[in-house]
C-alpha cells in the first residue's frame, strides 16, 4: 500500500512538474496548429460573407496553383542545394580552424561574422553585392573579363544567387558546433591513427565523420528547418520576383495570408509546410538514428 | 495576464496623459498611422503638423504612429480591424481603397458632413488625384501625399552624346533614337552605359502604367471590378517596354531593381531613368552633375498614373472623432500646408490653390523641376486599383515580369494575367 501511494504521489508530482511547460506548448503551439486545420476547411470570412465549411476544396485549389507549385519547387531546390552545400563548407571550415596555426582566433571569427548579422542586414549588404554593372560582384567579373549579369533579375540566376548567401550565412553558423565537437574528439585517436599509418582522408572517414554523426544529425535538423523557415532576404531582396521565380514557401504563406487576407488558403497552405517539414524530421531521426554512433 | 498588462500600461497611459493634458478629459484622441516611402525628416514633419494642429484645435489630440513602408501599414492596420482597434484616420495608398471598402473598414467623407462648404472643398483638389479617391458617387480618400512618374536625364551624359541637353526625347521613336546613342559599348562589346532604364521590381505595373496611359490604353474601370489586360494597347505598350532591351538593346535585360535605379543614375551608368517625383529631392542632393526633369514621351498621348497616398477616416470612429478628423484633413490639406508638405517632401501639392501661394510660386521659380508634376497632371490617370487590389496586381506583375525576363511573349503573358483576374474578380461583378 505505501509503495503505490507513493508512487501514486509521484506520479502526479512528476505531472504538476509538466504542467507549465505541457500548458504554454499546449496554448502557443498545438491548439494553433489544430485551429490552423479547422480554418483551412473553410472558406475566409468577410466582413460581409461569413467564413463556409468547403472540405479540402482550399487543398484542392492548391494542386492547381501555379505559384504554390512554383514557390514548393524552388524550396525544395533551395533545400537540396544549400543544406548538404552548408553543412559541407562547415566540416570543411571547422577542420581547418581546429588546427593549430597562426591567426586562429581572428579565422574563427571571421568565419562566424555572417551568423551574428541579421538577416535583413546581410541581405542589404547582398543586394548591392550583386547589383548589375558596378556591384561587387561584377565589378570582379569585370577585371576577370566577363560582362555585367542581372543576378538578382533574371530567372535562371536569381534563385542560385539566395543560395549563395545563405549558404554563406549558415556555414559559419554550423560551425561551430563541428568545432565544439571536434575539440571532443580524443587526441589518443589521431596518434594511434597515425602510428597504424592510416591517411588523413582515411581518418576523417572512418573516426572523426562517424565521432561527429551526432553533431550532423542535430545540424541537419536544424539546416532543414531553417531552409524553410527563414525568408527575410527574400522579402528585402527579391519579393518573390522575377515572377515567383526566388518565391519560397513560407514567402508565399505570408502573401496570401497577410497581402491577400485570404487565411483561411494561407492556413491550408501552412498545413502542407507543418506535413512536409513533420516528414522531414521523422524521416530524418528514423533514417539516421541507426547510423549514428554516441559515445 | 495580457489583459492585466494591458489595462496596467492604459493606467500608466492615463496617467501620463492626464499629467500633460490636464483639465481636458473631453478631449476628442485621434490614432493616426502614417507611413514613410520618401526620403527626408518625415516623422519630424508630421509630428509639428500634429502638434500645430492641437494648439489650434484644442479639443482634439492627434496621436501620429509611424508604422513602416505602405505595404506595412496597410497590413497593420487591417489587423488592427480585425482585432476589433482600427485606427482613428491613416494615410495608405489611394489604391488601397476598394481593399479598404470591402472589408468595411472606413466611411466616405460626405458620411461625414455634406455642407457646401464641404462640397467645395472636395472639389478644390486636382481631379487627376480624385480619380484614385472617389467611386460610386463618394469621396473615401483624401489626397495627401501624391505623387507621379517623371524622366530624369543626365544632361552631360546628352553632350557628350552629341544630343541637346535641354530637349530630353518627347515621343516613343526618339526614345529609341536617343536611347542608340546615349548606348555605350567597351571594346568587348560590353555595355558601360544604358541609354534608359525603368524600374521593374516590386511594382512593375505602375511604371507599366506610364507606358498604357501613354498609348492610351486604359488598365481598368472605375468601379475596379474588371480589368484590359489583353487589349492590343496594353499588349503593344508591353512590347515596347520589351523592344527597349531586348530589339533595340537600350535598356538592362531582366528585371531593373527599382531601389537602385537612383544609383544606377548617379554612377553614370544609365542617362535617362523613369522614376517617382517623390525621388527629386534625394536626385537634387546627390547626382554630381546638371540634370533635368521632364515629362515622359508621348506615343499617343502624354501621360503617366498618379501615386501615393490618401487620408482615410475609419468606421469604428465615433461620430465625434469622425468629426475630428475631418476637421484634421481639411487642416493638413489648406493651401499653405499643402504647398509647405510639396516643398519639404517632394510630392506634388494636391490642390491648384496650393501652387498659388505664394510660398510655393517663389520656390518653383527657384527650381522650375517642381513644376514638372504639375503640368503633367493634367495628362495623367488614376494608378491602378481593383477589388482584390494587391491579388489582381501581382498577377499582372507576374506577367510583366515574365515578359520582361523573356519566360514568355508580351502577349501571351498579359493574356495569361487578364485569365487570372477574372477569375479573381469574378464575385464582384
Amino acid at each position: 500500500m505505501p509503495t503505490r501511494m507513493t508512487r501514486l504521489s509521484a506520479n502526479i508530482h512528476g505531472w504538476l512538474l509538466l504542467l507549465p511547460a505541457a500548458l504554454l506548448l499546449g496554448a502557443f503551439t498545438h491548439l494553433p496548429a489544430v485551429a490552423t486545420f479547422w480554418h483551412s476547411l473553410h472558406t475566409t470570412p468577410k466582413a460581409r460573407r461569413p467564413a463556409r465549411f468547403v472540405g479540402l476544396d482550399q487543398y484542392r485549389t492548391m494542386l492547381e496553383d501555379p505559384v504554390f507549385l512554383q514557390a514548393l519547387w524552388n524550396n525544395l531546390l533551395y533545400a537540396l542545394v544549400t543544406i548538404p552545400a552548408s553543412v559541407v563548407l562547415a566540416i570543411l571550415m571547422a577542420l581547418w580552424v581546429n588546427q593549430r596555426l597562426a591567426g586562429r582566433g581572428f579565422l574563427r571569427m571571421a568565419y562566424f561574422a555572417p551568423t551574428v548579422l541579421p538577416m535583413i542586414a546581410v541581405a542589404n549588404i547582398w543586394l548591392f553585392f550583386y547589383t548589375p554593372d558596378y556591384g561587387l560582384i561584377d565589378q570582379v567579373a569585370r577585371s576577370l573579363g566577363f560582362g555585367a549579369t542581372n543576378w538578382l533579375g533574371e530567372r535562371d540566376t536569381v534563385l542560385g544567387a539566395l543560395m549563395v548567401m545563405t549558404i554563406w550565412k549558415e556555414a559559419g553558423f554550423f560551425m561551430i558546433f563541428y568545432l565544439a565537437a571536434l575539440q571532443q574528439v580524443p587526441p589518443a585517436l589521431a596518434d594511434a591513427a597515425a602510428l597504424e599509418g592510416a591517411s588523413r582522408w582515411y581518418f576523417f572517414r572512418r573516426v572523426i565523420f562517424p565521432l561527429l554523426m551526432p553533431t550532423t544529425l542535430f545540424v541537419l535538423v536544424n539546416a532543414v528547418i531553417n531552409s524553410f523557415r527563414l525568408v527575410d532576404h527574400v522579402v528585402a531582396i527579391t519579393r518573390g520576383g522575377p515572377d515567383n521565380a526566388s518565391s519560397l514557401l513560407l514567402f508565399y504563406i505570408y502573401e496570401v495570408a497577410f497581402k491577400f487576407w485570404d487565411t483561411a488558403y494561407g492556413a491550408a497552405l501552412t498545413m502542407v509546410l507543418l506535413a512536409l517539414l513533420a516528414l522531414l524530421a521523422l524521416g530524418q531521426y528514423f533514417f539516421l538514428e541507426k547510423r549514428i554512433h554516441y559515445r | 495576464m495580457a489583459s492585466t498588462r494591458r489595462s496596467w500600461l492604459a493606467g500608466i497611459a492615463l496617467a501620463a496623459l492626464g499629467a500633460f493634458s490636464g483639465a481636458r478629459a473631453d478631449a476628442q484622441e485621434l490614432q493616426f498611422y502614417y507611413p514613410i516611402a520618401v526620403g527626408g525628416p518625415i516623422p519630424k514633419l508630421i509630428d509639428q503638423m500634429a502638434a500645430d494642429f492641437e494648439k489650434e484645435n484644442p479639443g482634439i489630440r492627434i496621436k501620429p504612429v509611424y508604422t513602416g513602408s505602405y505595404q506595412d501599414t496597410i497590413t497593420k492596420t487591417l489587423t488592427a480591424l480585425k482585432g476589433g482597434e482600427p485606427p482613428h484616420l491613416a494615410i495608405l495608398l489611394s489604391t488601397d481603397m476598394f481593399t479598404l471598402i470591402d472589408e468595411d473598414a472606413i466611411v466616405p467623407f460626405e458620411e461625414i458632413s455634406d455642407t457646401a462648404a464641404d462640397k467645395a472643398w472636395i472639389a478644390g483638389f486636382y481631379p487627376g488625384f480624385l480619380e484614385n479617391s472617389q467611386t460610386g458617387g463618394k469621396t473615401w480618400g483624401i489626397p495627401f501625399q501624391r505623387s507621379t512618374i517623371v524622366q530624369y536625364w543626365n544632361k552631360e551624359l546628352f553632350k557628350e552624346a552629341g544630343l541637346d541637353p535641354e530637349k530630353p526625347p518627347a515621343t516613343w521613336a526618339e526614345l529609341v533614337e536617343m536611347g542608340r546613342r546615349l548606348t555605350k559599348k567597351d571594346a568587348a562589346g560590353n555595355v558601360t552605359q544604358w541609354g534608359v532604364s525603368i524600374p521593374s521590381s516590386g511594382f512593375p505595373y505602375w511604371l507599366f502604367q506610364a507606358l498604357t496611359t501613354q498609348n492610351d490604353a486604359r488598365l481598368m474601370n472605375a468601379a475596379g471590378n474588371e480589368v484590359y489586360f489583353d487589349r492590343p494597347g496594353v499588349i503593344e505598350a508591353l512590347q515596347y517596354w520589351v523592344d527597349l532591351s531586348r530589339r533595340h538593346q537600350i535598356h538592362p535585360p531582366g528585371i531593373v531593381e527599382w531601389g537602385t535605379t537612383p544609383q544606377d543614375f548617379f554612377q553614370r551608368k544609365v542617362a535617362i531613368i523613369w522614376t517617382t517625383t517623390g525621388n527629386l529631392t534625394n536626385i537634387r542632393a546627390n547626382a554630381k552633375f546638371d540634370f533635368g526633369v521632364g515629362m515622359m514621351p508621348a506615343n499617343k498621348r502624354l501621360g503617366s498614373p498618379t501615386g501615393g497616398g490618401n487620408i482615410y477616416v475609419f468606421k469604428k470612429a465615433t461620430p465625434a472623432q469622425r468629426a475630428a478628423a475631418l476637421k484634421f484633413a481639411k487642416w493638413v490639406t489648406e493651401p499653405e500646408r499643402a504647398a509647405q508638405w510639396g516643398i519639404d517632401t517632394g510630392y506634388v501639392a494636391v490642390s491648384p490653390a496650393a501652387f498659388e501661394t505664394a510660398r510655393m510660386k517663389q520656390y518653383v521659380a527657384g527650381f522650375p523641376a517642381a513644376a514638372v508634376a504639375r503640368d503633367q497632371l493634367p495628362h495623367a490617370w488614376a494608378e491602378f486599383s481593383t477589388h482584390e487590389n494587391q491579388r489582381v496586381v501581382k498577377a499582372l506583375n507576374d506577367g510583366l515580369q515574365a515578359a520582361l525576363t523573356g519566360t514568355r511573349p508580351a502577349d501571351q503573358a498579359m493574356r495569361d494575367a487578364q485569365r487570372e483576374a477574372d477569375r479573381i474578380l469574378r464575385p464582384f461583378k
